[in-house]
Parts: structure tokens; sequence; C-alpha cells
């Protein structure tokens, strides 16, 4: 039987979705039977080895590093799947979307109280911010959703189990929860 | 006339008394129709239009709309379904609603109905608003981002606690909540146990030191649906 490949990635997020990936504990073992892992943090693979079946997203689109990787993810994978609060709505990094980016950046930067010597990142290796952070499906087509901060283990493993299987994922009501 | 009103509620025969909307008479058969301004102390608002149901072929608020004898209403169609989810999405994407970290989140009704409608993630773009915080008082705040114009609060305050504090100031998208002082909550008579702080049925008014007392598991919609409560009133059939 051929594997079906699953690629991952964490834009603006905490690496708290990949952590749940993880906390599905040893169905892992499972999950490894089913999938074979292409470029994802998990197995620190940086760069796509070919077509993927599934690609996970956690966190939302802060900088033009992550809307380029979010576009080449959507290329790369059939199925592409929003993980977490924060690739569904921006979470906790779009906070910010309500203060003006020049009042951000001074307060981190310039006028904050631990600041000493304060100057504006502007190198050209960093990506350059947005003007805001935007919820994946913003920006490229997001196939499905698994809300949650961060979803559960178990609402990831039956997702993951129902795509991979192609049978409908039994979610039942608690494990769909936006906290 | 019969004290007894007869109406037909998903195919399924049930009484009303006189006087009752359909939003009352479907609770007391046990049928629950999704609600959000609504509240069982206060006169209907009939402004978020959760509680749509089709009456007769025609679309109406089941919270204003008296319960008549004959009436066929639908509730679980498809069609209604969509609706209440759109209704709902549009309230998360018109607001700031940060879930992970809101006091509220668990005992949320806007959280609650959104769980209840299978909703994952809303259709609309998110507007994220600049909306304002009173924190002028010090037992009591209220958060705009989370605000849902739902006007339980306002009237909750005329009806219950028997002084207009509170009202709408702007219209339309702009229509927020205010306290009725030029120093916000801490120029108006407002504490913990007024109606109007305890009616809101999102994290808008929050009164302070009460946050994240309840544990992830033992609030309010963790294990149960909203609506669990009514559905359990039906009688066995």
């Amino acid at each position: 039987m051929v594997k079906a490949k699953i690629a991952t990635t964490s834009l603006a997020g905490c690496f708290g979705c990949h952590m749940s990936i993880l906390d599905i504990d040893e169905r892992i073992l499972k999950l490894a039977e089913l999938v074979e892992f292409d470029k994802s943090p998990i197995n620190d693979i940086k760069r796509f080895s070919g077509q993927c079946d599934v690609g996970l997203i956690e966190g939302g689109c802060c900088n033009h590093e992550n809307v380029e990787v979010l576009r080449a993810f959507r290329k790369r994978c059939n199925i592409l799947v929003s993980v977490g609060e924060c690739a569904l709505m921006g979470g906790l990094p779009a906070l910010r979307n309500g203060i003006p980016m020049t009042e951000c950046l001074k307060e981190a930067y310039l006028d904050g109280p631990s600041v000493v010597d304060g100057s504006i990142p502007n190198d050209p290796e960093l990506p350059l911010i947005l003007d805001k952070v935007y919820p994946c499906h913003e920006v490229v087509k997001i196939d499905y959703f698994l809300p949650g901060c961060p979803p559960s283990a178990d609402l990831i493993w039956e997702s993951l189990v129902g795509l991979l299987t192609g049978r409908e994922a039994d979610l039942p009501y608690e494990l769909i929860k936006y906290d | 006339m019969s004290d007894k009103i007869k109406f037909l509620m998903e195919g399924k025969e049930c009484t009303g008394k006189p006087g009752q909307s359909i939003l009352q008479a479907a609770d007391d058969n046990g049928v629950y129709i999704p609600r959000l301004c609504y509240h069982p102390d206060l006169k209907p608002g009939g402004s978020c239009r959760v509680c749509t149901v089709n009456v007769n072929g025609r679309n109406m608020a089941a919270c204003t709309t008296p319960v008549a004898d004959g009436m066929v209403i639908l509730n679980e169609t498809e069609e209604l379904r969509d609706l209440r989810r759109a209704l709902v999405e549009m309230l998360f994407i018109e607001g700031n609603h940060y879930c992970p970290f809101c006091e509220k989140s668990g005992n949320c009704e806007l959280q609650a109905l959104a769980y209840r409608l299978k909703i994952m993630a809303p259709r609309f773009p998110y507007m994220f608003p600049e909306r304002k915080l009173d924190a002028t008082h010090p037992a009591i705040f209220i958060d705009g981002n989370r605000c849902i114009q739902c006007g339980r609060c306002v009237r909750a305050a005329e009806e219950v606690d028997h002084k207009p504090i509170l009202g709408f100031i702007g219209r339309g998208v702009a229509m927020r909540i205010k306290a009725g002082s030029s120093k916000g909550l801490a120029g108006v008579e407002i504490g913990p146990e007024d109606a109007c702080v305890k009616v809101c049925p999102v994290g808008s008014i929050i009164v302070r030191e009460t946050a994240y007392r309840t544990p992830i598991g033992k609030r309010t919609y963790d294990h149960q649906p909203i609506g669990s409560d009514i559905e359990a009133r039906a009688p066995e059939s």
C-alpha cells in the first residue's frame, strides 16, 4: 500500500498545535503506518519531496514568509487543513490588528519600558511584516478547519484518520471547542 | 375560546397557551429553538433573528410571533440551520471574539450556539473592528470587542433593575452599548448583582475578580450542547 504523504507547518503560531498532534500518544505508531511525513517541523524536513495528500497549517499569516509558505502548501498539498484558532482567525497575534503598525513597532522596538538604544529591525533577511494578521482561509483556499487552542489530540486524530481512510469523521460534541 | 392552542412543530402535535410566543410554547414542549437575544426574564427583543422558524411557509422570529391555532412550524430544516449559522458567523466576524483567553469561554451562549450549529470557521472575512473597553468601574467592565449588541443588558436595566443606565449609541454596524454617563460605567449606579450584568450572553459585561474560577470540563457548555435542558422537557413519546 502506498502511504499517504502529510506535511505540516507552523506560521504565526506557538507550536501548541504541533504539540497537540504529538499528544495523540501511542496512536502515533498507527499514524506512522498510515502516513509518511514530508516537509514538517516534526521530522525537520525543510523542502517538499513531491505532491502531498494532506497539509496541516498551524498559525495565521503575519508576514510575507508566512504567505509564501502557505501558498507553497496550497500548491503542494491536495487537501489543506487549518489547525487551531490562529490559522482560523489570527488568534493571539491578531490582537495587533486594531493597532496601527507604526504604533506597534514603536512600542516594541523604541518606546517599550525595557528597550535600550532601540531600533526598528530592517534587515533584508527578515520577512516583511504584513499590515495585519490574516486567517489562512483569507489567503488561500482551505478545505477543512479544526478549531481549538489547541485542537485536542482526539479531534486531530479523528479528523486525520477520517481524511486518510475516506470515511466521515465521527466528531462528538465535546471535541469541537474554540479554546 | 379554548385556552389550549394546538400547533404542529416538525410534524409533532404540540400545545401552547394564549399569549405565548412560538419560542415559549416550543420550550414547554421540549423543542429547542436556537436563540441569542432572547432571555426568559425579559421582553423579547427580536433583533438577532437566530430564532427564525418557518411558520406556514414563511420565516418569522419565534420570540416575537405569538403562537396560534393550526400553525405548522418547521425548526430544523437545512435552510434554517444555514441561516442561523450565517447569523452566528456574522456575529463572530463583526466583533473581536478571542475564545482562547476569554473569561466567558465555556459559558458563552454565542460560542455554545456555534458549537451546536457545528461552525468550524466563519465563511465571511474577519473585520477586526476597533472597539472600546469601558474599565472605569471598580467592579465591572464592558468590553466592546465581545459585544454582540443583543440588547439584553439594556432591557434588563430597564425592566428588571428599573434603572435605565445602559443604552445604545450609533446605528447599524456602528451601534454600541454605552453607560449613560460621561464618566462611563463609573458614573452610573451598577453592581455585580444587577440583572443587566448577569444577562450578558457573551464575555462583554464582566464582573472583575471572578474569571477562570470554573475549570475546563466543568463549565456550562463543556459536555452538553446549549438547549439540552429545554430538550429534556420533551414528553416521552
